[in-house]
């Protein structure tokens, strides 16, 4: 076991990320409850950023419609909750079987007929805009008006049923991140990950090489949705409030994926970074733009789209490998794999 | 939450033909699209945003001076396709080559400074144009033709075959189509393949910003309605087939009619479903679209 999560990672690598994670689990301690709120939007970021990361980075099928998962997560756990009283610990299993069984159905739809780059890219858009609608005129749910659950009280944590302080979200979100990057790092080393690059690097290849690259497909949609359905379930009982118009719009599948392509699409740690970066980014420049006096609505986004066009202008394989050169641990395997090529990711087109 | 059973056959047909003309206005947007991918080969995220940037500029124009955007169609055309130009030659470029992922990075960086800076411009009110003729409508026995409508799809239907008779006629046309066919031939025959694509991109943009002058006067107009209409114009391509212009026109109408029937027959805001259980329906069983040619 030791050998199997371990083996290869060079030391310095090893004794970085104990740093890191020491320092996450302590920085409750120190920090007030905003800064607390936007580590948890980091690690939100970061955690469905790896789960969408596992579908394009790994197996490379890219897919835009990854609201539709979080949204079904989400609303399958707080109907689940707010109708019958179960506990989200329970409510999360439908929430993964509704989110993996839509992963399957457009994964199934799609690989058999064959379609791939764009046009799989967009179908995943339309299943999102479809649930969208959907939801907009289902009344069990709220429809349009919004579905709302009953507001934390914060004086006591209720871990059992997700109700309590921001501090608890930020150790559970802190959790699931970790776990979340275990296991697409143990994934990696399997036989399935080496399956899912050879699928990213030449789907064709691959399949003459007697790989079932239907099947392997098959395994990254469902593994991805299911996981991108927890961070649904966590922004349900985060937020309190579902609204079809936010929570699956097309919007949201794109600041989703901005973390780990911005961070460096491909890679373990891309999704984290890349998380870490837009959202102090996105935040740092709210302030600035306050300091300054400056209140005009849009400008931050503005700002914020001339940082990622100068980030996807010059450095082309986003933040994490320059970086990880830059902390000596490049030329390692603690990346998982090469980055991907020039023209090889996205299947066609 | 079906509607009255009793409506009349006539008001069918006339939310059908309301339905066409719209969707010949979509169908020159979504044109742009199709021309743009078919030659460059980058799909633009931008382009819904590239159609408000022109809805913007003819609500300005009749704010500043009572010109009607049909009248100022081609000079709107004009600066969309200087914008297309310029954005082709310095950004999109350099990303001809890069993995889908990254041109999709790039084009959404830029949707979200279109949409914000027309948000500080233009603040986030809908706007639109009164025309003298916008309650004007032609009769036809049981049929009602809202003559804006009819003006709109006459003018997208011109604005098409200008496009059509470029690429069969001229020279530079002509050109373009070697690139889309052939880029090695292209360049062993000493075609400047950098500037028939930064032309094709011009192109592509006056067609969505003719087809905005034209939008603008059937709906009202606000920042957010960019991203709407960029998934109304992917709806379109893949429905008639991505790179097939006929295809593009084909789709619009077709989606123009899904949505207004769908909007009769069932409730207004469910409308774009169907066109989205269209578009699910011909990516399964017809993944090139309608009219789209089989990638090897």
């Amino acid at each position: 076991m030791r050998e199997i999560l371990l083996g290869g990672v060079p030391r310095r690598g090893l004794v970085l990320l104990s740093i890191l994670l020491a320092l996450l689990v302590a920085l409750p301690i120190v920090v007030n409850d905003y800064l607390i709120t936007v580590l948890i939007l980091i690690l939100y970021f970061a955690y469905v950023g790896q789960a969408w990361n596992l579908m394009m980075g790994f197996a490379g099928q890219l897919s835009l419609g990854h609201a539709l998962y979080v949204g079904l997560g989400a609303y399958a756990a707080a109907a689940l909750y707010v109708h019958y009283g179960v506990s989200p610990w329970i409510g999360l299993g439908a929430s993964i079987a509704i989110s993996a069984a839509a992963g399957a159905i457009i994964g199934f739809l799609a690989f058999r007929f064959g379609v791939s780059g764009v046009y799989f890219a967009i179908l995943t858009i339309a299943f999102a805009e479809f649930a969208r609608i959907g939801f907009d005129h289902w009344s069990w749910v709220g429809g349009s008006a919004g579905f709302f659950l009953p507001v934390a009280n914060y004086t006591r944590s209720d871990l059992w049923n997700l109700r309590g302080s921001p501090t608890m979200f930020y150790y559970l979100m802190l959790a699931m991140t970790v776990a979340a990057f275990v296991l697409c790092h143990l994934l990696l080393r399997a036989r399935v990950g080496y399956y899912w690059l050879a699928i990213r690097e030449s789907p064709e290849a691959a399949q003459a090489l007697g790989i079932n690259i239907f099947r392997y497909k098959m395994y990254a949609v469902v593994l991805s949705a299911a996981m991108t359905s927890l961070g649904g379930v966590v922004f349900a009982f985060y937020y309190n409030n579902l609204f079809p118009e936010q929570v699956f719009h097309i919007s949201r599948s794109i600041e989703l994926i901005l973390g780990p392509i911005i961070g460096g699409i491909g890679t373990l740690f891309g999704p984290i970074v890349g998380a870490f970066v837009l959202t102090a980014l996105a935040e740092s420049l709210g302030e600035i733009m306050h300091a300054f006096g400056i209140d005009i609505p849009g400008i931050k986004q503005v700002f914020y789209g001339v940082c990622l066009l100068v980030v996807v202008m010059f450095l082309p394989d986003g933040i994490w490998p320059p970086l990880s050169k830059a902390l000596g641990l490049d030329g390692k395997r603690i990346q998982g794999g090469d980055k991907p090529g020039k023209s090889d990711t996205g299947g066609g087109g | 939450m079906l509607a009255d059973p009793h409506v009349p056959a006539a008001i069918y047909l006339n939310v059908a033909v309301s339905g066409l003309l719209t969707g010949l206005v979509y169908g020159l947007m979504a044109l742009g699209l199709s021309v743009i991918f078919g030659v460059v080969r980058v799909v633009n995220f931008a382009h819904g945003e590239m159609m408000t940037i022109a809805m913007y500029i003819a609500i300005a124009l009749f704010a500043a001076f009572k010109l009607d955007p049909l009248v100022m169609l081609v000079p709107i055309a004009a600066v969309l396709f200087a914008l297309g130009y310029v954005m082709q030659r310095g950004l999109i470029n350099p990303f001809i080559n890069r993995p889908e992922h990254s041109q999709f990075m790039l084009l959404v960086a830029i949707a979200l400074i279109m949409v914000n800076v027309l948000l500080i411009i233009f603040g986030p009110d809908a706007q639109s144009v009164q025309t003298r003729y916008a309650f004007d409508s032609f009769q036809l026995g049981a049929l009602i033709v809202d003559a804006t409508k009819l003006y709109a799809a006459i003018a997208a239907l011109a604005v098409a075959a200008a496009l059509f008779a470029f690429f069969r006629f001229t020279l530079a046309g002509k050109a373009i189509r070697a690139c889309a066919d052939n880029y090695m031939g292209a360049l062993v025959v000493g075609l400047n393949v950098k500037q028939l694509y930064a032309l094709t991109f011009g192109l592509g943009a006056a067609c969505v910003g003719a087809a905005g002058a034209m939008m603008v006067l059937l709906v009202d107009v606000t920042p957010p309605l960019g991203p709407a209409y960029t998934l109304l114009a992917f709806v379109i391509v893949i429905t008639g087939g991505l790179g097939s212009m006929p295809g593009a026109l084909l789709g619009g109408v077709l989606i123009g009619l899904t949505e207004a029937l769908g909007g009769l027959l069932f409730t207004p805001s469910a409308k774009s479903m169907f066109a989205f259980g269209l578009l699910v329906l011909v990516l399964l069983f017809r993944p090139q679209g309608i009219l789209g040619k089989r990638q090897s």
